[in-house]
């Protein structure tokens, strides 16, 4: 887990799967995600095993998370913004029945 | 779509610098990165953060990188940033995507300033959250301003390992250990080297100093490492690791941030078809340049660490002389004045270029990270094993059906953390030099693309 050097002066409200946290213009979700107490992570479209931000550049796609909706976003290029939507990827996705 | 004479890809120290040097013989310029600001990785948030307590704890070589954003702000360049390559077609025509939209640049050359990545050093539980690089937890710190609320595990070989734990010191951080993993007898490999390395002192300089404040601070340091493995069930729990004399150690761990070098950013160049070579001293494919930085497709250049590790000084003269070939290229100067103005930039690359024998030599990663147990995970997004891998390579086949035959390389990440681990198990089976081996072939698109995103090029034809 990380923590923060510094109490921001100015933040914004992202939603991680519907709980408000405090984010601080400029950073990006992956590095919100990388906060969290529960550490977060996904489960992998292959065998369900548990990932979380790895490389923080956008070469390793193991920050992948559904931001406001659209699918399979690289949360480490992604800055935050005001009432943003974050939630974890289920494996694979399939289509409504 | 829009036109210009010079697409720059990326904005770290080569691609502001070739374009600052463009725009002063006249050229029109456009920089695309898919960062948020200016920087590249050395330089991420510098001009937000350079003048703050944050840029003093990340130290002087980063806060002098603000310099050269202001230039390039200055610079007249245009600058589209968070925006992705994903295809480029001979002319040349730019595929790219911005904000959900993707749309074309007609561009009269290119200069790919992609930079590096972390050398992918796969090992039993490096998938596992809470381990990460430990360029992505200076990115964290860069960025955000954060540093693991635990003492952190550090395991590498390399200088950005020290430079982080020095950083990490100055912002009150606390470190339980460093492994480090370089092997016995490279301080002797890189001292022969050392004699040509004299003209850039003061890199050598700052290496030692920060090795002075770790022992000066009590860091734990443990040499020559091998066997690291991370273990946990749903998140990192503890490591292990071996050292020399044989014995094995299991500790408790929140974070492990793990680091064995850097290697260029090939997939663009490899996608446009330019020819590249293996460099044995850095473990890793080049792209083929003349001493412009041009390749073997005509207009189109690489600067920066994407044309062979060397450093953000270096960065910085490559993407100069890109820019200056590319005036008298383009009909915007004299091909003699520019030559003798390129003099002083070709003399600044060579000191540049000095150093880097010595830190090759000094910081080479041992050989066994290149040869990972066969229960490896090597390709994190299809999690295809080392073991599955040897199985295919004994077969006889190429990096190419490796992948058709496993799925290794065919995920998002397209083969940026499984490419170079699939060339040198086939390296290691079929016993032949990984240059022999070859890497995947890259196809468009470069970074992954969504249908909504491809349905708006139709728009955008439309408009036309």
């Amino acid at each position: 887990m990380f923590r923060k050097l510094h109490e921001p002066v100015e933040t914004v409200t992202i939603y991680v799967e519907g709980r408000p946290v405090a984010a601080e213009p400029g950073e990006s979700v992956a590095a919100v995600l990388l906060r969290q107490a529960v550490v977060w992570s996904r489960p992998t479209p292959v065998k369900g095993s548990k990932r979380a931000p790895y490389c923080m550049i956008g070469v390793c796609f193991d920050c992948l998370a559904q931001v406001d909706g659209i699918g399979s976003v690289q949360t480490c290029m992604t800055p935050v913004e005001e009432g943003m939507k974050v939630e974890r990827q289920q494996r694979q996705r399939c289509l409504p029945s | 779509m829009s036109k210009t004479d010079l697409l720059i890809v990326g904005a770290g120290p080569a691609g502001m610098t070739a374009a600052i040097t463009a725009r002063r013989y006249g050229i029109d310029v456009l920089v695309v990165d898919d960062q948020t600001s200016p920087g590249g990785q050395i330089w991420r948030a510098v001009e937000t953060q350079a003048a703050t307590p944050r840029g003093a704890i990340l130290g002087r070589a980063y806060q002098e990188g603000k310099a050269t954003a202001d230039a390039f702000r200055a610079s007249g360049a245009r600058y589209e940033p968070r925006t992705q390559l994903w295809q480029v077609e001979p002319g040349f025509r730019a595929f790219v995507t911005h904000d959900g939209k993707a749309r074309t640049i007609e561009a009269r050359a290119i200069i790919l300033a992609t930079g590096a990545q972390e050398r992918p050093t796969p090992f039993p539980g490096w998938t596992l959250p809470g381990v990460l690089t430990v360029g992505a937890a200076q990115v964290l710190l860069k960025t955000a301003g954060q540093i693991p609320s635990k003492p952190v595990w550090v395991a590498g070989c390399g200088p950005l390992p020290l430079l982080y734990l020095v950083q990490l010191l100055n912002a009150g951080g606390r470190i339980a250990g460093y492994l480090d993993t370089t092997p016995a007898g490279r301080h002797w490999a890189a001292l022969r080297r050392l004699p040509k390395a004299l003209g850039a002192g003061g890199a050598l300089l700052k290496g030692l100093a920060w090795k002075t404040v770790l022992r000066r601070r009590r860091v734990p340091i443990i040499r020559h490492v091998i066997d690291l493995e991370a273990h946990g069930a749903e998140r990192l729990e503890a490591i292990s690791y071996r050292t020399a004399d044989g014995q094995q150690t299991t500790v408790s761990a929140d974070n492990l941030f793990v680091h064995e070098g850097v290697v260029p950013n090939i997939h663009a160049a490899l996608g446009l078809g330019c020819a590249v070579e293996w460099r044995d001293e850095q473990d890793c494919y080049v792209p083929v340049l003349d001493q412009w930085g041009e390749t073997s497709k005509a207009g189109i250049f690489v600067a920066g660490d994407g044309a062979g590790i060397a450093g953000a000084k270096a960065g910085q003269c490559r993407g100069a002389l890109a820019a200056q070939r590319l005036a008298v290229k383009l009909g915007y100067a004299d091909e003699q004045i520019v030559i003798k103005e390129a003099a002083r930039v070709q003399k600044s690359l060579a000191c540049e270029l000095a150093l880097r024998p010595f830190l090759d030599a000094m910081f080479r990663p041992h050989s066994r990270i290149f040869s990972p147990s066969d229960e490896t995970v090597i390709c994190r997004c299809e999690e295809v094993t080392a073991g599955e891998i040897r199985a295919m390579a004994r077969i006889g086949s190429g990096p190419n059906q490796i992948k058709a035959f496993t799925r290794a390389g065919m995920g998002p990440c397209q083969g940026r953390q499984c490419g170079y681990t699939v060339t040198r198990i086939l390296a290691e089976i079929q016993n032949c030099p990984a240059r022999e081996v070859g890497f995947y072939r890259v196809r468009p698109p470069l970074k992954p693309v969504t249908l909504g995103e491809l349905a708006t090029l139709d728009q955008e034809e439309e408009v036309l």
